[in-house]
């Protein structure tokens, strides 16, 4: 903890430049002790500064940047600032240019992301900035260039910020390659990391560091503790569900209690629904706006501009408004539904009161009744202050790949040099050679067991023994390809008019197939028709329907972290729960006479009949991605076994299966080894697994999402990256884009690594209670949406049966002869 | 075998599961849009190195499907090769492969837009095929009857309860058949686009590849 007392503050105070301290006394401030710790610790390799939104971070950052600036001048860019959104870089440099206009300060400071124009961009590689702001797809496409050398030529230090959002993806992964690369061009570069609250913020230090240096770290004052409740509404929340439509009324009274309110949602699916619903209600017309990824770039511009103004006093919104920009006057954050993971939930509120030492007020609204102990978990969770975070592996190589192709596109390379610079990065630190030469390989030859490309390889080695591009025209390819984002296919949604209609946002491609013209759908908070496709755009026309028939795009499910079940858990193990509404406190107490409440250590398995059927709860906690996976994994043994399962729904902390016959013996079902095996059986032929397969592969430059011949060719040059999965599980299963893949099934969407906690957890440490009827804690299940059939025949099955209905309903049956007949007809002449 | 039977300009085909057409009355096996060669292709060109078993699985399957109807001809119906230098690249164990299909057969190579000469493989080298009521080209023309052709990679999509399924698909009408792509390494485009619209009378069906080739109207 950094000194507080005022009279150290005055006296540091005295370091500081006159310019500088004159500044201070006119704007009335004192400078804050973590930022006179930052001034003195100015020359440490690496320092990660950890304070709450709002605690002057951003200047604690860039104060010795500027002091130096003023007392000794420099050629050429001073300080590189990277930061995870656009959004940010341009508030930062607003932020920045008036203290240095302010003092008089003769600093140049440019923003460089992918909405900077050409002209602009080419003039800042040729007479760089002192401050230059950026992003770290920005910065990998610049270290790419030749003349990288002389762009970064003479830089002093990196600050990072909001490096806590960087450093659990592979964003954050391919930025530290990148500051590998900036480190040998320029040695003494100094490293400044700006992170939130997070649980283990040394682990942010050792990804953030040049390895092996040392990094350390400061903790600025947390500030007062959070006030915050869960909503109390009449009404209980109902069984199962996320969209929490009955605390509609208690939200909006909120609204007008406050002045400006944020309201985040889980899904943006949700966040849609939600807002709808809150507008039909809004009967005093309160200015209310909704803020999500999806929507048009324009139109969630235009929100921020009206929030920043004061002109809203509500924002229905997802975690694309979670990072640290600054929306002045916000004093109440809600979460809608449990918020799955306290870290994220601490950092959300953290936007409310966005000023040092007033306390933060949020509200959490459970959605449905399970929802309620995970709330209150995670009230209890950020009181205790425990953060929850899953240890990060090593560095994923699909970045990797990447990284020797951009290294590659600035000029040729020493492989023995690369590798010792990757390695330099935190989380590259424990790769063996082996696994680099691997990447390598790929990257020069495919990497295929059958050498079918000597001649075309894409590096080459030349006879000193550096590789380089074959051909020096893929650096265009590579450069359109840089960066680790991926976004599902998407299709763009217009208004339809006679030319260029209104852009509302996008959807996805796969769930803009499933729409035909007339289905009505919301986006932006508005209902709209689909009319029909056009050149890959889908165009929509406004509709008065007061209930949309479809629901909108998938967006991802967060999974309720380990540490948050592992709380939910111990609090079954109660006597009883004071903590907990009357409503839920006697549901727990009746699963406990019925049944039994899930024991931490042990796994719960409830057998009983209900609807006709067997039907099975496994209570394993293992979020939903990684129940989703053990419903899979478990109705395939089901198949296997003989109970013949009929289909799975998965929450995130069960998931219940039913089936024809009983589960007789569960020890049996939940071999661990059996369900290991039928993993990697399972996982060849899942669309899960060729999701995550295309992610990778995209990253590791084995497909082209851009390029410009594609778009001269149209779409039926390009085939979907399935096929090129099952080729390569059929003829090159050991290939390393497999590889790749497997590693990152245990995590993301597939989830194996929670089913393998779970077994580690539990070690064949079953209960397996036959019971007459439905239990109280299985009941929600019943209701939850998502039921997944299980799979096989199934499919040709559907195909038939809509076929056939078509074919009728179209007059064409009668003209087509069956398929098993011998023709007898023409077509329609 | 396995298929969906019909009838154009009198004659009887049955259109396959693996996206080839069969003439059991000529003893005639089409397949269209090969793009033999397509990894070797693009690696050429400076693009990513795809795995190289694309040429392997297509003579695969179409190994698989002679095996089964034992046609006495083979009409390539253009886009064999992804370009005439992938012709000449393929690896020597690949083109002894072709050989040995070829072997006891009449073989037809129609020219495509990707492979418009002839290419070193032995055979007939066509710009279409005429055989009574039929014609064997690779690109539609508009005013013709009894056609077959391939060219666009047609493919069909169906909304069925909470999934979609989409599979290259056979485009039939009174006047023609439009053959989806055979190759490994080979996409689709959409039915509804407009140039199938144009090409296909109102009251045209979809056949979708797969275990069980199934009839739909075609998806507008």
């Amino acid at each position: 903890m950094v000194p507080r007392a005022p009279h150290a503050i005055l006296l540091t105070m005295q370091h500081l430049p006159e310019k500088f301290r004159n500044w201070f006394s006119t704007k009335g401030w004192s400078i804050h002790p973590h930022q006179q710790a930052m001034l003195d610790r100015a020359d440490a390799p690496a320092l990660l500064l950890i304070a709450p939104t709002g605690g002057g971070k951003t200047l604690s950052g860039f104060l010795p940047t500027l002091i130096d600036l003023h007392e000794t001048p420099h050629e050429g860019m001073h300080t590189l600032y990277i930061s995870p959104l656009k959004a940010l870089a341009a508030d930062i440099k607003r932020n920045l240019t008036t203290p240095v206009q302010e003092m008089n300060l003769d600093i140049r400071i440019e923003e460089r992301t992918g909405d900077t124009t050409a002209t602009l961009r080419k003039r800042q590689r040729a007479d760089p900035p002192h401050i230059f702001l950026t992003t770290p797809e920005s910065l990998a496409l610049l270290v790419s260039y030749e003349d990288a050398p002389r762009m970064f030529k003479g830089l002093k230090r990196v600050v990072i910020d909001e490096i806590h959002a960087l450093a659990e993806s592979k964003r954050g992964d391919q930025m530290m390659l990148a500051l590998a690369r900036l480190n040998t061009i320029c040695p003494d570069l100094k490293r400044v990391g700006l992170s939130a609250t997070v649980d283990d913020p040394k682990a942010i230090a050792h990804l953030m560091a040049r390895h092996p240096d040392p990094c350390q770290i400061l903790q600025a004052d947390p500030g007062p503790a959070p006030d915050i409740q869960m909503l109390q509404t009449e009404e209980a929340p109902p069984w199962s569900g996320g969209g929490a439509a009955y605390s509609i009324p208690a939200v909006l009274e909120q609204v007008k209690d406050h002045n400006t309110t944020l309201i985040f949602h889980n899904t943006r699916a949700q966040a849609e629904i939600f807002f709808h619903k809150l507008w039909l209600a809004n009967d005093d017309s309160l200015p209310i706006g909704i803020h999500h990824g999806s929507l048009d770039r324009e139109q969630r511009a235009r929100v921020e501009g009206a929030m920043v103004r004061g002109e809203l006093r509500a924002i229905v919104c997802t975690g694309s408004l979670d990072l640290g920009i600054d929306w002045g006057d916000v004093d109440l954050v809600i979460q809608i539904g449990a918020p799955k993971n306290v870290k994220r939930l601490v950092q959300r509120i953290g936007r409310a009161n966005h000023r040092y030492n007033a306390p933060s007020k949020a509200l959490l609204v459970p959605a449905n009744r399970f929802e309620v102990v995970e709330c209150v978990a995670a009230l209890e969770a950020v009181l205790a202050g425990e953060l929850d975070g899953d240890p990060r592996s090593t560095g994923p190589r699909d970045v990797l790949c990447q990284h020797i192709l951009i290294t590659a596109c600035a000029g040729p390379f020493d492989e023995e040099a690369l590798y010792r610079e990757v390695k330099s990065a935190g989380a590259y630190s424990s790769l063996s050679r082996a696994g680099f030469d691997a990447c390598l390989d790929f990257c020069a030859t495919g990497g295929y067991a059958l050498r079918a490309y000597d001649k075309w390889q894409r590096l080459i080695q030349r006879p000193d023994g550096k590789w380089q591009l074959r051909d020096p025209r893929a650096t265009r390819n590579i450069r359109m390809n840089i960066g680790t984002i991926q976004d599902t296919d998407t299709l763009k949604v217009r208004m339809q008019r006679s030319r260029g209609g209104k852009p509302l946002g996008e959807i996805e491609e796969g769930f803009a197939a499933t729409l035909t013209k007339g289905d009505t759908f919301l986006i932006g908070g508005q209902i709209v028709k689909y009319e029909g496709l056009r050149e890959m755009t889908v165009e929509v026309s406004r509709d008065s329907a007061k209930k949309p028939k479809v629901a909108t795009f998938m967006g991802t499910k967060f999974a309720t972290s380990t540490q948050l079940s592992a709380r939910v858990q111990r609090m079954f193990t109660q006597e009883d729960w004071p903590e907990l509404p009357p409503h839920t406190a006697q549901w727990l107490e009746l699963q406990r006479t019925r049944s039994q409440l899930p024991q931490p250590g042990r796994l719960l398995v409830e057998s009983f009949p209900h609807d006709a059927r067997a039907q099975t709860v496994i209570y394993g906690f293992a979020g939903r991605n990684g129940q989703q996976t053990l419903g899979l994994l478990l109705t395939k043994r089901m198949e296997e076994i003989g109970y013949s399962p009929l289909g799975f729904v998965a929450t995130d902390y069960a998931t219940l299966i039913w089936s024809l016959d009983p589960v007789t013996d569960a020890d049996a079902l939940l071999e661990a080894n059996a369900l290991q095996n039928g993993m990697e059986a399972w996982l060849a032929g899942n669309a899960v697994m060729k999701r995550t397969f295309r992610a990778s592969a995209t990253i590791a430059g084995l497909i082209e999402r851009n390029s410009p011949q594609a778009r001269k060719s149209g779409r039926q040059a390009t085939f979907s990256s399935d096929i090129l999965y099952d080729t390569l599980t059929k003829y090159d299963p050991d290939h390393l884009m497999l590889e790749i893949t497997r590693e990152e099934a245990l995590r993301g969407l597939v989830d194996f690594g929670r089913i393998e906690e779970m077994l580690a957890r539990t070690k064949g440490r079953i209960d397996h209670l036959t019971l007459p009827r439905v239990t109280p804690l299985s009941a929600p299940l019943f209701m939850e949406m998502g039921r997944v059939p299980v799979k096989g025949d199934a499919e040709e099955r559907l195909l038939a049966e809509e076929a056939k209905r078509l074919m009728e309903n179209s007059g064409l049956a009668q003209i087509t002869p069956a398929a098993s007949d011998k023709p007898r007809w023409r077509v329609g002449y | 075998m396995n298929g969906y039977n019909f009838t154009i300009a009198g004659a009887s085909l049955m259109a396959l599961g693996s996206g080839a057409l069969w003439w059991p009355d000529q003893n005639l096996l089409v397949v269209s849009d090969l793009h033999l060669g397509k990894s070797e292709r693009i690696a050429r060109r400076g693009g990513t190195s795809l795995p190289p078993y694309d040429t392997r699985d297509t003579l695969n399957r179409l190994a698989a499907d002679l095996a089964l109807c034992h046609a006495r001809t083979v009409v390539c119906l253009g886009d064999s090769f992804d370009d005439l230098a992938a012709s000449e690249a393929l690896p020597e164990s690949e083109r002894q492969w072709i050989f040995r299909l070829q072997a006891g057969r009449r073989w037809v190579w129609i020219e495509g837009n990707h492979d418009p000469g002839p290419v070193e493989f032995g055979g007939a080298h066509l710009a279409e095929l005429p055989l009574q009521p039929l014609t064997f080209r690779h690109i539609a023309h508009e005013s013709a009857a009894g056609e077959i052709s391939g060219h666009y990679h047609p493919k069909a999509s169906l909304a069925l309860r909470g999934r979609t399924i989409t599979r290259p698909a056979f485009l039939i009408d009174s006047d023609r058949v439009i053959l989806p792509a055979y190759g490994t390494y080979t996409g689709g485009l959409r039915t509804q686009s407009d140039v199938l619209n144009t090409l296909m009378r109102p009251e045209a069906l979809a056949v979708l590849t797969g275990p069980m080739p199934t009839a739909i109207p075609m998806p507008r």
